[in-house]
C-alpha cells in the first residue's frame, strides 16, 4: 500500500485503467464476456440501468477484497474462494433490491443471482485483481463494469424506444405525436432475438470507427 | 410421463437456454468454433445440468425454503433459508463439477479425454446456475420434472452450439464486411437463429 500512495490517485495510468474498458477493451464487445446475464435485462431502460449500477458495485468490491487477500489465498483454491466472495456480495445486492426496489428487482427475476457466474468478475478477478494493488483493482473493476453497463444502458434505450415507445416508462413516442403522422411500435424489438441483433449493429459502429479492432476472420 | 415430455420439449425448444435466455452466451461465443469442440462442451454441459438441477431440487426442498426443514423436527419447521441460495447452488455446482471430473476419469477414460478441458470451465457457465435458478422459480412438483427440465435445457444448449459452431466453420468462406467479422456476425446469426426458434412458441403441448 505505501508505495501506491506515493503516486498521485488520479495518475495518467490509474485513468487509463479506467477508460480503456469503456472502448478499446470493453468487456463485452471486444473481451466477450459477460454477455449471459447481459441481453435479457434489456427491454426496459429502469432494470437495465440497475442492474449496471449492482455489477458495478459488486465488481468494485469483488476487487478490492480479492486484491486485499491476494496474498493468502492458496492457488489451487483461488476458484472457490472467488466465487464466494462474489457471491456473499451478490446475496447482498440481491437484499438491498428487494428491500428498497421490489418491483425492479422481480423483473430482474433470476439475473441477479446470475451476477455471480458473470464472466466478467471472474475474469477480471483472475486477470487483474489477482496480481495488482488495491487501488488499480478498484478502478479496474469500476472501469470494466462501467464498459459493461454503458453497452446494456444503450441496448436497452434503443429497445425501449422503438419497442415500446417509452423511455424510462415515459411516453416519448406519444407525447410529440408521431402515432398521430401513422407510426406504430415494433413490437419486434421487445423479442428476445432482437437484443442480439443490436449488440451486433454496435459492435459493427464501434469497429467501423476503430479499425484496429477488427478481426482477421 | 406426459408431463414429463412436455417439460422436456418445452426446456429444449420454447425456453431455449440460449435464444429465449441468453445462458451460457460467453462459452457459446468461446467455443463455437469448430463443431467438434462445440460437440465437446455440450454432451459435458447436458451431463452436468442433468446432475445438478435434481441436487439443487432436493437441497431446496429440504433445506432452503421456508418451512423445509420440518422433517426435522417442531423447532426447524419456521426457518427460512432461501437467502442463501445462491450461495448453496454456486458451491453445489463446483463441487459437482469436480467430482464428475474425477469419477468420469475413473470410469470412463475416452469420454473424459474428449470432455477435457471443458468440464472445470462449466462451473463458471451461466446456463448451469441459471438452470438452477430458473428450477427455484418455477416450482417443479417434484424431482422427476426437475431432472427433466435439467435434462431439457442441456440439450437445448447442444443443439445452439452445435448449429451455431456448423454456421461459423462455413462462414469462413463467405466475404462479410470487415467490422462485422468474428464477433458481429455471430450475434447476427444468432439473433436469427433465435427468431427461427421462435417459431415453435405457439405450439401448445
Amino acid at each position: 500500500m505505501s508505495k501506491s500512495e506515493r503516486e498521485p490517485l488520479f495518475s495518467a495510468k490509474n485513468i487509463k485503467l479506467l477508460s480503456t474498458p469503456l472502448n478499446d477493451e470493453n468487456p463485452i464487445t471486444v473481451q466477450v464476456l459477460g454477455i449471459c446475464s447481459a441481453l435479457a435485462v434489456t427491454v426496459m431502460l429502469e432494470p437495465a440501468v440497475v442492474l449496471a449500477v449492482a455489477v458495478v458495485a459488486v465488481m468494485g468490491a469483488a476487487n478490492v477484497i480479492i486484491s486485499l487477500l491476494r496474498k493468502t489465498i492458496p492457488p489451487r483454491i483461488r476458484i472457490i474462494v472467488q466465487l464466494v466472495v462474489i457471491a456473499s456480495l451478490v446475496i447482498l445486492v440481491d437484499q438491498v433490491l428487494k428491500a428498497f426496489f421490489y418491483d425492479v428487482s422481480r423483473q430482474l427475476s433470476v439475473f441477479v443471482g446470475l451476477i455471480i457466474t458473470n464472466c466478467i468478475i471472474m475474469g477480471r478477478l483472475e486477470a487483474f485483481a489477482l496480481g495488482n494493488k488495491t487501488w488499480p483493482s478498484f478502478l479496474d473493476g469500476v472501469g470494466n463494469a462501467a464498459g459493461y453497463g454503458w453497452i446494456l444502458i444503450v441496448v436497452a434505450f434503443f429497445r425501449e424506444l422503438l419497442g415500446s415507445g417509452t423511455l424510462w416508462g415515459y411516453p416519448v413516442i406519444e407525447t410529440l405525436g408521431f402515432y398521430n403522422l401513422g407510426y406504430e411500435n415494433n413490437g419486434f424489438m421487445i423479442l428476445p432475438p432482437m437484443a442480439l441483433i443490436t449488440v451486433g449493429i454496435i459492435i459493427w459502429v464501434q469497429r467501423a470507427r476503430n479499425r484496429k479492432l477488427i478481426e482477421s476472420n | 410421463m406426459e408431463g414429463l415430455i412436455n417439460i422436456f420439449v418445452r426446456s429444449v425448444f420454447i425456453d431455449n437456454m440460449v435464444f429465449a435466455y441468453f445462458l451460457g452466451m460467453c462459452s457459446y461465443l468461446a467455443v463455437s468454433r469448430t463443431v467438434s469442440t462445440a460437440n465437446g462442451l455440450g454432451i459435458a454441459v447436458v451431463f452436468v445440468l442433468g446432475i445438478t438441477v435434481p441436487v439443487n431440487y432436493l437441497i431446496e426442498n429440504y433445506f432452503l425454503s421456508a418451512g423445509s426443514m420440518a422433517w426435522l423436527g417442531e423447532g426447524f419447521a419456521a426457518v427460512d433459508l432461501s437467502f442463501l441460495s445462491f450461495i448453496m447452488f454456486i458451491a453445489v455446482i463446483a463441487s459437482m463439477v469436480q467430482l464428475v471430473e474425477m469419477i468420469v476419469e475413473k470410469f470412463a477414460p475416452t469420454l473424459h479425454s474428449s470432455l477435457g478441458i471443458f468440464l472445470p470451465l462449466i462451473a463458471v457457465n451461466c446456463a448451469i446456475l441459471g438452470g438452477s435458478l430458473f428450477m427455484q422459480e418455477r416450482e417443479y412438483a417434484n424431482i422427476a420434472e426437475a431432472t427433466s427440465f435439467g435434462l431439457g435445457s442441456g440439450v437445448g444448449f447442444y443443439l445452439a452450439i452445435v448449429g451455431i459452431a456448423a454456421i461459423r466453420e462455413k462462414i469462413r468462406y463467405s466475404n462479410v464486411p470487415g467490422p462485422l467479422r468474428g464477433l458481429g456476425i455471430t450475434f447476427i446469426v444468432t439473433g436469427l437463429m433465435g427468431i427461427a426458434f421462435m417459431s415453435f412458441m405457439g405450439i401448445k403441448l
